[in-house]
């Protein structure tokens, strides 16, 4: 048995909405086995992946803070892949954001510095995520290296700076030798929203990402030329788009908003600096981007189901003493399928017992 | 033995898996596929070998295992790329997501375990050279298997008619097709065979290397071996010279942290990466643009019936 992929006269719109949606429900299929095979109960799993998180305010809340960095870094990676450009190293540009924007908490903390200092820190922590962005770019369009390689190895780097400053330079003194900042003063804190939450004002500015984004790519012509360039590279040179300026524009975006992520995670969420500022958003938001099919409010609603997993992971780690990997794991199991289901838009997928080819 | 023979032995140990699991790459690639996914599949070689090793107490069946650990995920890559025309630069993330979360729920239980130093082989003779001797020909199976690998696949690319097939297809496979050329069937076997080789780099990081298995392990080599391929302009034999010129730079850096010369540890962690960006560059201001790469490289290809 085997199957073939036939090309559709036009792609299937209903099937545009539904491959997702079967991405998604194979990727638990699968994941439930892989349960299975450790010898636990899926019915208790996803119990305690989904149907928990969704029945309890304080998850809820949760579920929000974690979908935040998803969805800013997501809604950047869609710019960088609907031009066809690769940009995996947004986990990177998260960082420096952090530590450029946290660098600014450092050196007003104690003083009377007034309220200026968070405004300043989200610029620094976008411009910090946009130039780090711009070196793959840079290399790529000056140069010709490819952006995958030197986009992902920049990640490895930017891990490597913010252990040596939050172990050396940046340490807090009086921290018992904890490899730590010390805590952001208020100033330097980024409000909740509303007394006793746990929602800070990162989740605004991903609604807000999302909303321009959908305004970008619908209304103008450099939302066009971005199509353009990612499904017509040719046309697009023959429209006189230039190519370069595009990659080095998707990558300053991608790569500013992921540092906007980090900082506001910082600033917002931790309070400080620390060796670990994220599980992974950064490559999970690759995995967002795709299941929301590129587009700004599939990314949302996919932020919220992806961070699902990872509350869902913590508390099956602790509930059924269920690793945490194994959130990963499925992660990965989720981008498989989503992208393999793609086919289901522009393909009719036969089975064909074997030997009963034409 | 001296530090110096020392050192050098020690990369020679650096770069076997970086050469093993970008010969591999290499092979795939001419077939005009892109793997990301190395570092996923080098992660599940490293964390089965040593699971099975430990088990079975057992080296072979630990090598045995990591290959398998290796295709099995090839499988699943080809899965997506040539069954359903994934796009195989997600399709690659994909899987070394999955290859780093699976690889931890695999290796687990296994956390603290140690296995004994794998036996040398010594070859008569050729071991009694000074220097070379010692360095090339008293090492691990692994290392000559690596070093006939290199050879094996330079000659099966340059000098045999399947591996013409290979190339031909990886060129452009639409006129490979009109040939009649089997595209994906070879395609699939050339996945396969970089899966079996990452699984053997990532058996030999755990069996010979360290000797013990912790997350994360591979710490990027997959990546760098992904790099060496471009470096090498996709030929064998540059991979080889790559390989040891990475293995070269990671060892000295591992020295160099020793002997603190002040210098943050965290900057000579970070050479192997900037050597990385460094290499491509390089290679990039000499030719222009990235030279030698296949036709087909990236393109997902549905036969027409």
């Amino acid at each position: 048995m085997r199957f073939e992929l036939t090309p559709r006269a036009s792609v299937a719109p209903a099937m545009r909405a539904l491959a997702p949606v079967l991405a998604f429900i194979t990727a638990f299929l699968i994941a439930g086995l892989v349960i299975w095979l450790l010898g636990r109960s899926p019915v208790a799993a996803f119990q305690v992946y989904v149907i928990q998180p969704l029945s309890d305010p304080w998850s809820i809340q949760e579920l929000l803070v974690k979908a935040t960095p998803l969805a800013l870094i997501a809604i950047g990676l869609s710019y960088c892949f609907r031009a066809n450009l690769w940009n995996i190293g947004a986990e990177g540009q998260y960082v420096i954001g952090a530590v450029l924007g946290g660098w600014l908490a450092l050196r007003t903390h104690g003083t009377e510095a007034g309220a200026w200092v968070l405004p300043a820190m989200l610029v620094l922590g976008i411009l910090g995520g946009a130039l780090y962005g711009l070196i793959p770019a840079f290399l790529k369009t000056r140069f010709g290296v490819n952006e995958i390689l030197t986009s992902l190895m920049l990640v490895y780097v930017a891990q490597l700076i913010l252990d040596y400053l939050v172990r050396g330079p940046w340490r807090d003194p009086k921290g018992f030798n904890f490899p730590q900042s010390v805590t952001f003063d208020p100033a330097a804190t980024l409000p909740t929203l509303g007394e006793a939450s746990r929602v800070h004002y990162g989740t605004v500015f991903a609604v807000l990402a999302v909303l321009v984004t959908a305004l970008v790519l619908g209304r103008t012509l450099f939302g066009y030329r971005l199509r353009l360039t990612g499904d017509a590279p040719r046309a697009a040179r023959f429209a006189g788009f230039s190519a370069k300026n595009t990659t080095l524009a998707v990558f300053a975006i991608s790569g500013g908003l992921a540092g906007l992520a980090g900082i506001s995670e910082v600033s917002g969420q931790i309070g400080q600096l620390q060796p670990s500022i994220s599980p992974g958003y950064g490559f999970t938001a690759i995995t967002v981007a795709f299941l929301g099919r590129l587009n700004p409010l599939g990314i949302l609603v996919a932020a919220l189901v992806v961070a699902l997993t990872f509350i869902g992971g913590e508390s099956a780690q602790i509930l059924l003493k269920l690793p945490l990997d194994l959130t990963q794991a499925f992660q990965g199991i989720l981008l498989l399928c989503v992208l393999s289901a793609d086919a289901l838009v522009s393909y009719r997928i036969r089975i064909v017992s074997r030997g009963g080819r034409k | 033995m001296t530090t110096f023979e020392a050192i050098l032995l020690t990369i020679v140990t650096a770069s076997t898996p970086l050469l093993i699991a970008a010969l591999g790459e290499l092979v795939t690639e001419r077939s005009g596929v892109l793997n990301l996914g190395v570092e996923g599949m080098m992660a599940m070689g490293a964390a089965c070998s040593f699971a099975a090793a430990v088990t079975f107490d057992s080296t072979i069946l630990g090598v045995g295992a990591g290959m398998l650990a290796g295709m099995a995920m090839a499988v699943i890559f080809a899965l997506a790329v040539l069954g359903f025309a994934a796009n195989q630069v997600g399709s690659g993330l994909a899987l070394t997501i999955l290859g780093l979360g699976l690889s931890g729920l695999i290796g687990a239980p296994f956390v603290g375990a140690r296995r004994n130093p794998v036996e040398p082989l010594s070859v008569p003779v050729l071991s009694d050279i000074p220097i070379v001797g010692r360095l090339f020909f008293e090492q691990d199976l692994f290392v000559y298997v690596s070093f006939l690998l290199t050879v094996g696949v330079a000659l099966y690319l340059g000098r045999s008619r399947a591996g013409l097939t290979l190339r031909s297809i990886g060129e452009n496979h639409v006129s490979a097709h009109g040939l009649g050329l089997p595209v994906l069937r070879v395609r699939l076997l050339a996945i396969l065979f970089g899966g079996a080789c990452a699984g053997l780099a990532g058996a030999y990081l755990s069996l010979v290397y360290t000797r013990f298995w912790s997350p994360g392990m591979t710490a990027g080599r997959g990546w760098i071996a992904l790099a060496l391929v471009v470096f090498a302009a996709w030929r064998p034999g540059w991979v080889l010279v790559g390989a040891y010129i990475f293995g070269a730079a990671t060892v000295l850096q591992l020295h160099a942290q020793a002997a603190q010369f002040g210098v943050p540890s965290q900057l000579l962690s970070a050479v192997p990466y900037l050597a990385t960006i460094l290499a491509l560059l390089l290679l990039s201001l000499r030719h222009g643009r990235a030279i030698g790469a296949p036709g087909s490289l990236g393109a997902p290809f549905v036969p027409d019936r």
